[in-house]
């Protein structure tokens, strides 16, 4: 299957994920997830909540074990090593190291609670990375002042609004100079006056050419800021491509019904 | 618009009350006296012995008693804890197994099985058995052994009371478990953790007393071993009820200041 792929490096997809199975007990999330994410592209994930498409970002960066299929981020199976015809569990040191290479931002943005923002930002570096302390500060205060919340690196995360709390989530995450970034409906949990500048920060991410999946219901961002977007429903993607193409004119049902949805409830 | 004058309020009268109280006041005050006055009180022996250099060596040995149980219950409570949470079941039913046997049978008889260690093994590898488990080391070991078992519940609890976000997050940064335990988990489980140990210190505090079947010469074996030469048992007694509220005063005062601190940081303590 390897060779088969060899089409040189640039070609390489930076995520590309076949047959993803996951399921909880006898519950099945995912049912055969394939899809391919090249470098610098954008794509986002779009369907109801409950359709699995949270559950296949954390497979990415195996937060979550996948049961069948694999998940290669940059040429590499995620969380499993692959000889013959077996797939070997990875040793945890592996695996930490597959993971500082994806950020990933969540719904609930988890920063640390009992570390300032600064320190939110330099722990993992300092201690995952080994990055000299004072490397790790310059580049945080660096990525706070992207951010635009450089006055605010000594605070308490409880001392900021969400929007200021996700985007320390986001530069937490690039203090760790990922090769891709996961966002978990990073605006769900926002105030709807908040939700632009958070959007606004990935945008610009997103025009540096970071390879970003973004699972999201803001069809707007999806729109002028994705590359492509992929629609999923039910453990599977029922159909993708350009967003104006997918969102625009949906070629299925279940697309057409759940943008009717989303539509009618923006509205209402 | 005209001002409204402040009109006083009358508090309803609760004669019931009232009266409750004074029988509570006059109740206590007399049993006080009584034991206070009573004839066959030898006030002079507790002003004797309260200071007494016995005494007070025993209660050092209770306050090192304490403190080392302490130390090896905080450490060893936080290992089965984290056994407990463990993917292996062998480490969970360890964990479970050691909390069964430690908090299902009385301290006094662990005790008493430490300190008769000897019955069992006359040696332990090239050392007498007598000589190394001395009465001391055999209160530590009991003490801090069942300790463990109530802090490892204590500590467990604290450990799931955090948000599993942060496990998330700090997982998705590429910290390994261990790390994040140490860095993210535990700190934040501080919050949840200190109160309920500073009650189980106190409730140590007061366990130490037990060491005194095994001869462990704490506050209270040095107690009885003046009242058994000079029979002023009751005596004694009070002299050491002082200075276990001493004890358990001062700590309470401590575990006040520190829950207060942590409450005003409104996050939880700082990592370093």
């Amino acid at each position: 299957m390897a060779t088969l792929a060899g089409g040189g490096a640039s070609a390489r997809p930076m995520v590309r994920a076949e047959g993803v199975h996951k399921r909880y007990g006898r519950d099945e999330v995912l049912k055969g997830i394939d899809l391919e994410v090249a470098a610098g592209e954008v794509l986002c994930l779009i369907g109801p909540s409950g359709s699995g498409k949270s559950t296949f970002l954390r497979c990415i960066n195996h937060l979550e074990k996948i049961d069948a299929g694999r998940i290669e981020v940059d040429g590499e199976a995620v969380g499993y090593r692959e000889r013959g015809d077996k797939l070997y569990e990875m040793r945890e040191r592996d695996v930490c190291r597959q993971r500082a290479a994806i950020g990933m931002v969540f719904q609930r943005f988890n920063l640390f609670p009992h570390l300032t923002v600064l320190e939110n930002l330099i722990e993992a570096p300092m201690r995952v990375r080994r990055v000299r302390r004072d490397e790790a500060v310059a580049r945080g205060r660096a990525l706070l002042d992207r951010v635009g919340l450089l006055d605010k690196c000594d605070a308490y995360p409880a001392r900021l609004s969400g929007g200021q709390q996700q985007r320390v989530a986001i530069a937490r995450a690039l203090a760790m100079e990922p090769k891709l970034m996961l966002f978990d409906e990073p605006t769900s949990a926002l105030d709807p006056e908040l939700v632009d500048e958070v959007l606004a920060v990935m945008r610009g991410l997103a025009d540096d050419g970071m390879t970003m999946i973004v699972v999201t219901h803001e069809m707007a961002f999806a729109r002028d800021a994705g590359d492509r977007v992929a629609f999923i429903d039910g453990g599977v993607v029922v159909e993708q491509g350009p967003p104006d193409r997918v969102l625009g004119q949906p070629t299925h049902e279940r697309t057409r019904s759940f943008l009717t949805r989303l539509l009618a409830g923006a509205r209402a | 618009m005209p001002a409204v004058a402040p009109r006083r309020v009358v508090p309803l009268r609760r004669p019931g009350l009232w009266l409750t109280s004074a029988l509570v006041v006059a109740a206590a005050t007399w049993l006080a006296l009584s034991v206070w006055n009573n004839p066959r009180i030898d006030h002079r022996a507790i002003a004797q012995f309260q200071f007494a250099p016995a005494i007070l060596a025993g209660l050092r040995v209770t306050i090192v008693l304490a403190l080392l149980a302490a130390v090896i219950g905080a450490v060893l409570g936080v290992l089965l804890a984290v056994m407990r949470l463990s993917p292996s079941p062998v480490l969970r039913l360890f964990s479970g197994g050691y909390a069964w046997l430690l908090r299902g049978t009385p301290l006094l008889v662990q005790i008493l099985l430490w300190g008769n260690l000897a019955l069992l093994f006359q040696r332990i590898g090239p050392f007498d058995t007598n000589a190394l488990i001395t009465p001391f080391v055999a209160s530590v070991i009991a003490l801090g052994l069942n300790e463990a078992a109530y802090m490892a519940e204590i500590v467990r609890a604290g450990i799931l009371s955090v948000d599993q976000g942060q496990a998330d997050a700090s997982q998705a940064l590429g910290m390994s478990r261990a790390l994040a335990m140490r860095r993210i988990l535990l700190p934040q489980a501080l919050r949840v953790i200190i109160p309920p140990a500073g009650n189980q210190f106190i409730s140590l505090l007061k366990a130490t007393s037990l060491v005194s079947v095994i001869a462990g010469g704490d506050l209270l074996t040095a107690a009885e071993n003046i009242s058994s030469a000079n029979l002023k048992t009751i005596e004694l007694m009070l002299v050491a009820t002082f200075w276990y509220l001493v004890l358990t005063t001062v700590t309470s005062l401590g575990q006040y200041v520190i829950e207060r601190r942590l409450a005003r940081s409104g996050t939880g303590v700082r990592a370093h």
